[in-house]
């Protein structure tokens, strides 16, 4: 019983059905362990691996030059960019905003750099639902590519405060 | 040796005095808690239910982290107290090593419990169970946080020093009982996620007073989540010990292959703890080769050992009722089984919905790519609520209902209400559980006050399917309120009013 | 059969061994997830900034 010490030598061959469960497990097990790191090499849709670190000051420096240089027009008080595709694209987010507005062409990458100045933060684009982690003081470099034109929203769902339920922000795919 | 003992006529156990006392205080304690930790949980389901939206958004925050800290934590680990104390000391019919150690671990536990829950509902920790730095509490809800975590660590070292004692007494010979060395497995977790849990909370405390300068985010999410995750991992081995304990209890079943199933539980202690980094699949900093090493490569050898247990577990209740004779056919064994006894039908649906429901979809999410198509969706709040809810919260309730009558020597009260209990139960979670994904699918994030996004710069409207999931989570919730106040009523009232036994 | 004469495998002596399974237990983790990540979080460079 599984309440009783078992006695002498417990170290003995499995019975048959007991194997067959046993290899059964085994090959489900190897065929899920095997899935991601394929589909990691082979996939399309997989977390990005490139991140650095970036102080707060630098990064709000970077922000205000891509304003500077592409800002196009103003939604609801925030200012609205349009990148450059060759050039890296900067979005911030902070309590309790994405800055800016991003305008991106459809079907053109872009290398787009998240990070936060203040408090953790969860970026979720509706409604594909495609959700990254970001981090104060680290800068995610996020290679993206509109394939359909169209609203999205930005989402936080990561909580950050009181405010965090009207953190929305917006890209406009054109 | 001779010690203060009596013999159980239930269940035929020896029961040790020490022992016994430390085990009825953990498990009334912990059923207290759930009890909070389950109004808790009806609040905030009530603030997510559109139709009603009850509290504002401040006291929703409060009462999300004391719902998240109370049920996950307190209510689990005093049971698991209680656990440890059984499994060292009743099942090797031996004794408590160092009564006062016990009493130490309850002490710090209870104090550092009482001080987080009002810290937390005296508005001083805004900041989650998880309180991401840097996020910033009053230094006395980690203070609490420590205290809890260090009564917690010394009654899981106290399982060793109880197994000492008993190996030198000629208690046991070589090889632990089985639902002991699932204790025991669960134990090795427990000290692992505790030993991280000081290694995060402490240098957090000294940041809240201004001691230390920065804490960095990235290193505390990693070892908080060593903390954060482990601590489930003791939840499934703790849950698998119990299933092993009353498939034992009530049909006098062996585990199918000794070999098996403690190969099973020592996948557990070497490779579970790495899943952890299925909480940092989607973030920054670490590397593909360390989220590639740690969930794919090693997890699925834990994910292995939870197949054994599903397999070895059933088959050994079927074999348990078939010496009983219900032999005919395939399945009369199943029919034949003691559905109406509350310790069984809980562990039955604490298997089969550990299975289904979390097992599966921890899995799944568990992926690189479902990750990115789930994080911190309520898909994830639906997942856990499969696996702490369904899996380890009811299998603690079956042997609730098993311990009651053998520790304080009562009978369960409402018979019939405990009959139904986990059936109630585990319906409203699975419903909860089930619609909670289904609109994690859409993208509905988990900790969010208003999915309507109504105070928000720009709108956003989610597809109109999801409002009717939202309304099931409320549906499922509530009957899981019922199930729970059910479970309370039965185990707390058997405990005070309970006919007594000689 | 009498204590003694009975062959004990190596690894059923290693799964009754619970302080080797405790130090296991606690080490591979630790070096696996917690000291790779942190190697990772303390050596991450600095964005390289164009000006
Ligand atoms: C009466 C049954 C229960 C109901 C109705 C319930 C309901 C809920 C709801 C509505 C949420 C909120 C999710 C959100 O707004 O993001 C939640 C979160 C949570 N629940 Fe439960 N729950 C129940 C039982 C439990 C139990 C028994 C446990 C643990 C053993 C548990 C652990 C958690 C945790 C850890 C969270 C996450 C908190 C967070 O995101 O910070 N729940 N639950
Ligand atoms: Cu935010
Ligand atoms: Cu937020």
């Amino acid at each position: 019983m599984a309440i009783h010490e078992p006695q002498g030598n417990w170290w003995q061959p499995l019975s048959k059905d007991e194997k067959i469960w046993f290899i059964l497990a085994l090959v489900w097990m190897l065929v899920s362990f095997l899935y991601m790191p394929i589909q990691h090499f082979i996939g399309v849709q997989n977390p990005p691996s490139e991140s650095y670190r970036v102080s707060a000051e630098d990064f709000e420096a970077l922000i205000e030059a891509q304003e500077e240089k592409y800002t196009v027009g103003e939604e609801n008080g925030f200012p609205v960019v349009r990148p450059n595709p060759d050039e890296p694209v900067y979005l911030k987010a902070s309590m309790w905003e994405w800055t800016p507005v991003l305008e991106l062409e459809k079907d053109k990458t872009y290398k787009i750099h998240l990070s936060s100045v203040d408090l953790v933060h969860g970026f979720s684009i509706q409604p594909i639902n495609l959700n990254l982690m970001v981090i104060p003081g680290i800068d995610y470099v996020v290679n993206l590519k509109p394939t359909s034109s169209g609203d999205f929203r930005i989402l936080c769902n990561e909580f950050c405060g009181l405010g965090h339920h009207t953190m929305v922000g917006k890209i406009n795919v054109i | 040796m001779s010690f203060e003992k009596r013999t159980c006529e239930i269940s035929g156990l020896e029961i040790e005095k020490n022992s016994e006392s430390m085990i009825k205080l953990n498990m009334a304690t912990a059923i207290i808690f759930f009890a909070i930790g389950g109004a808790a949980g009806l609040l905030v389901l009530l603030t997510r239910w559109p139709a009603i939206h009850l509290l504002p958004v401040e006291w929703y925050y409060r009462w999300l982290t004391a719902h998240g800290l109370l049920a996950l934590l307190v209510w689990i680990i005093f049971f698991e107290v209680a656990l440890v104390h059984f499994g060292s000391v009743t099942l090797l019919k031996s004794r408590l090593a160092v009564p006062i150690l016990s009493k130490i671990t309850y002490g710090l536990m209870l104090g550092g419990t009482l001080l987080v829950v009002v810290m937390v509902l005296g508005g001083q920790a805004d900041v989650l169970f998880t309180s991401y730095v840097p996020l910033q509490a009053h230094p006395l809800y980690y203070l609490g946080i420590i205290l809890f975590a260090v009564g917690s660590l010394i009654a899981f070292i106290h399982f060793f020093i109880n197994a000492v004692v008993a190996k030198k007494e000629g208690e046991y010979k070589r090889t632990l009982p089985m639902v002991s060395f699932g204790i025991m497995a669960a134990s090795i977790i427990g000290i692992m996620s505790i030993a991280h849990g000081a290694a995060i909370y402490i240098p957090t405390f000294l940041w809240s007073l201004g001691i230390i300068e920065t804490i960095d985010p990235s290193a505390y999410r990693l070892v908080w989540w060593g903390l954060g995750h482990t601590s489930q991992q003791i939840n499934v081995c703790m849950m698998v010990a119990c299933w092993y304990g009353i498939a034992a209890f009530l049909f006098k079943a062996k585990p199918a292959s000794e070999k098996l199933c403690r190969s099973a539980f020592v996948l557990y202690i070497l490779f579970i703890n790495v899943a952890s980094e299925h909480h940092l699949l989607v973030d920054p900093v670490f590397s593909t080769w360390h989220k590639i090493v740690n969930t794919s490569y090693v997890m699925h050898l834990a994910v292995l050992a939870s197949m054994i247990h599903a397999f070895a577990v059933p088959a050994s209740i079927e074999m348990g009722l078939r010496k009983q004779g219900y032999n005919n056919g395939l399945f009369e064994w199943l029919k034949k089984a003691p559905w109406g006894n509350p310790a069984f039908s809980a562990t039955f649906i604490s298997i089969v919905l550990f299975g289904f429901l979390g097992g599966t979809t921890g899995v799944i999410f568990g992926t690189e790519q479902f990750s990115i198509i789930r994080h911190n969706t309520w898909a994830i709040t639906g997942h856990f609520h499969g696996t702490v809810v369904a899996g380890t919260t009811i299998a603690f309730m079956g042997m609730a209902y098993f311990l009651i009558p053998v520790f304080f020597k009562r009978d369960l009260i409402m018979p019939g209400v405990a009959k139904l209990q986990p059936f109630v139960y585990g319906t409203g979670i699975t419903i909860l559980s089930i619609t909670m994904m289904a609109a994690g699918t859409f993208g509905v994030p988990r900790r969010h006050w208003d999915y309507n996004f109504s105070d928000a710069p720009f709108g956003y409207q989610f597809d109109s399917t999801v409002d009717i999931f939202m309304g099931l989570v409320g549906i499922g919730g509530l009957i899981a309120v019922v199930g729970g106040a059910m479970f309370v009523f039965v185990t707390l009232g058997s405990i005070f009013k309970g006919n007594k036994r000689a | 059969m009498s204590e003694g004469s009975e062959e004990y495998s190596a690894v059923q002596k290693f799964y009754d061994n619970i302080w080797l399974l405790l130090g296991i237990g606690i080490v591979l983790p630790t070096v696996l997830f917690t000291v790779w990540g942190l190697y990772e979080v303390y050596t991450l460079p600095y964005l390289p900034i164009v000006k």
